[in-house]
């Protein structure tokens, strides 16, 4: 679950952003669209506690994000949002599975193999595994960010512009893999995107899913709900 | 997954960075090592064979000269001085133990030294092969020596005039190797050892042109020097100046001549600590760009181990165990460098029949490596550390 309210930020030196309230259940679906710098990457750094709201409320999976000091948001972030950047940060010293279980140690949990090799297997990358990612296809490397992302079982899946560099087919097949994470893992799903194929996609396959909201943009202008 | 594991990746992941820094930390540890070993060793050669030598009694000139020359055998002798007079001071009640050294002939480049059999005693010198000397005209020899000219008990050798080599060859009274001396680290090693009486009996029976020549000779018998001990320490007070003031002879006391010679080298060994502190400075400074080119390349990957959830504290630690990766590899290779290329120095002051240095010693003093080493990693690792430490993770995520 993810609910913001008057929520706004003001950059040092910069424009200062106002959001649209926005809400989605747990296990829902919400799309922010709108065009670049119309502040989707600032709503979505906002909820995963990387940046402090100036003023307003932001609750996601239940924590009100204020109440939460630097050092607190790390761990819970690490426990409740998984991130897929829109350029994957897949480390190029490690292979696929040290890169997976970088995401455990960051958090400083042992490695544990089962864990990784299921959420490889999960996206069908498990026969990736010891490949360095400069090995891997751009879809391929998409994948193993995702079970990266989720390998905590986070409750939050933030996904920012994940279909950007992708063909059609690749782009249906990225959203798909999303949702179906998403689904699995019962996970409140919010994608940052300018691409219209998606807003299609999800409205041909919306049924199964409860609470998608399409924003054209996060700001206080124009939110439009299906 | 830990962090030793995990930052070892991070450091080859630029494999010839890697090296290149490695290489240059190395290098300015092997040259502090190098310098270490070189001081050390010197100071303990020198102390070594002036163990137990109070005084040095010979012919007035360079007291320098005169330890130089009787002690480590690294220099020609100031003169000779008259039996006699030697033989006056051994009746002085301060004087323990007097050790004649006659010099003047070599062989092969090795110094034939007239001594008394107190003079093997001094240095605890064992005989690896053969017997001491009994008669005139025998020889033992150093365990260097042995090893270079390939003499052994049983074999003759004639010696030439001069301590250089290559002077007249004394051919009418040849030597005959009674034994050999085990190797024992002192300057009996590269030293031709026989009594006193041969070194006069060489030079007089070649040059005497009768019987008379003969006997005069003989009353004018001289020795070069004398190695001194005393009974109490409180002689060094006004041995010296008694010998001085009252007879030709000069008395020289090798702890302060060495003093002064240490202290005259000691300027050069401090410039090659300054020049090996320069090129490790230099090292300090390319391992710290190196490490802070690294965290800027590796930024967005940082800012991610954070998305990931991982505290700063944790990323600080990483880059510092990357520095420290880094130190260790450094120290290993430096000493090692600085251990061969001592090993090769020891081999080539060997050959030049100079001071006798040990390869492969390890001196407390080597300590300061890893403490070196230590602190550059740790002072180069700090200013990226602390980068880390306020990156913005929103910023650099967003970066592409």
């Amino acid at each position: 679950m993810i609910s913001s309210r008057q929520l706004s930020y003001r950059y040092a030196n910069g424009p200062a952003l106002d959001f649209a309230d926005l809400e989605v259940a747990q296990g829902g679906v919400l799309v922010l669209g709108g065009a670049s710098g119309s502040g989707k990457s600032t709503w979505l750094a906002l909820a995963a506690g990387l940046l402090q709201a100036s003023s307003g409320d932001m609750l996601v999976a239940g924590q009100d994000l204020k109440r939460l000091d630097k050092v607190d948001s790390d761990a819970w972030r690490a426990k409740t949002i998984g991130f897929l950047p829109q350029k994957l940060h897949l480390s190029t010293a490690l292979s696929v599975y040290d890169n997976l279980a970088l995401a455990q140690w960051a958090v400083g949990q042992k490695t544990d193999d089962k864990s990784i090799h299921a959420a490889l297997a999960a996206l069908g990358v498990n026969d990736l595994s010891e490949r360095k990612p400069t090995q891997l296809s751009g879809g391929q490397a998409q994948r193993v960010a995702l079970a990266r992302a989720v390998l905590l079982q986070p409750q939050v899946i933030l996904a920012d512009e994940p279909t950007a560099s992708l063909d059609d087919d690749a782009a249906s097949a990225a959203l798909d893999l999303l949702l179906g994470t998403a689904a699995r893992l019962n996970a409140t799903l919010v994608i940052a995107t300018h691409d219209s194929r998606i807003e299609k996609h999800l409205e041909a396959v919306s049924r199964p899913f409860s609470g998608i909201k399409l924003a054209s943009s996060p700001i206080n202008t124009g939110v439009r709900r299906s | 997954m830990n962090i030793i594991v995990l930052s070892w990746r991070y450091l080859w992941s630029r494999p010839l960075a890697a090296s290149l820094n490695l290489l240059l930390l190395a290098l300015g540890l092997a040259s502090i090592s190098f310098v270490l070993l070189v001081s050390q060793q010197i100071n303990r050669a020198f102390e070594r064979d002036l163990a137990g030598i109070d005084v040095v009694v010979g012919a007035k000139g360079s007291p320098m000269q005169l330890i130089l020359s009787g002690v480590f055998h690294i220099d020609a002798p100031t003169g000779n001085v008259p039996l006699a007079a030697v033989k006056e001071l051994e009746k002085n009640p301060q004087v323990a133990k007097v050790i004649p050294i006659s010099l003047g002939d070599s062989f092969r480049g090795f110094r034939i030294v007239g001594t008394s059999l107190d003079y093997i005693k001094h240095y605890d010198a064992q005989l690896a092969s053969g017997a001491l000397w009994a008669r005139p005209m025998q020889a033992v020899l150093g365990s260097q020596v042995a090893r270079q000219t390939n003499l052994k008990t049983g074999d003759t050798f004639a010696g030439s005039h001069g301590l250089g080599g290559g002077g007249e060859a004394h051919g009418q009274t040849p030597y005959a190797v009674v034994g050999v001396l085990d190797a024992s680290g002192s300057v009996l090693d590269r030293l031709i050892l026989t009594s006193t009486e041969s070194v006069w009996k060489v030079h007089e029976t070649d040059t005497a042109l009768d019987a008379e020549d003969q006997k005069i000779l003989e009353e004018e018998r001289e020795l070069t020097l004398a190695l001194i001990q005393y009974k109490t320490p409180l002689a060094a007070v006004t041995f010296p100046r008694f010998v001085n003031a009252t007879t030709e002879m000069q008395a020289a006391a090798p702890a302060l001549e060495i003093t002064r010679l240490l202290s005259m080298i000691g300027v050069g060994t401090d410039l090659l600590k300054a020049l090996a502190g320069i090129l490790l400075l230099t090292a300090g400074l390319s391992v710290f760009i190196a490490l802070w080119s690294a965290v800027r390349e590796r930024r967005a990957d940082l800012a991610l181990l954070r998305m990931l959830g991982a505290p700063p504290r944790k990323i600080a630690g990483l880059l510092l165990c990357e520095a420290l990766w880094l130190a260790l590899l450094a120290c290993v290779l430096g000493v090692l460098a600085a251990q061969g290329v001592m090993a090769v120095a020891a081999w080539a002051l060997q050959a030049e029949k100079s001071v006798v240095i040990g390869a492969f010693v390890w001196p407390i003093e080597l300590i300061v490596v890893p403490v070196v080493a230590l602190g550059v990693a740790l002072a180069a690792s700090a200013l990226p550390a602390w980068e880390a430490y306020r990156v913005s993770v929103f910023e650099l995520l967003q970066s592409r």
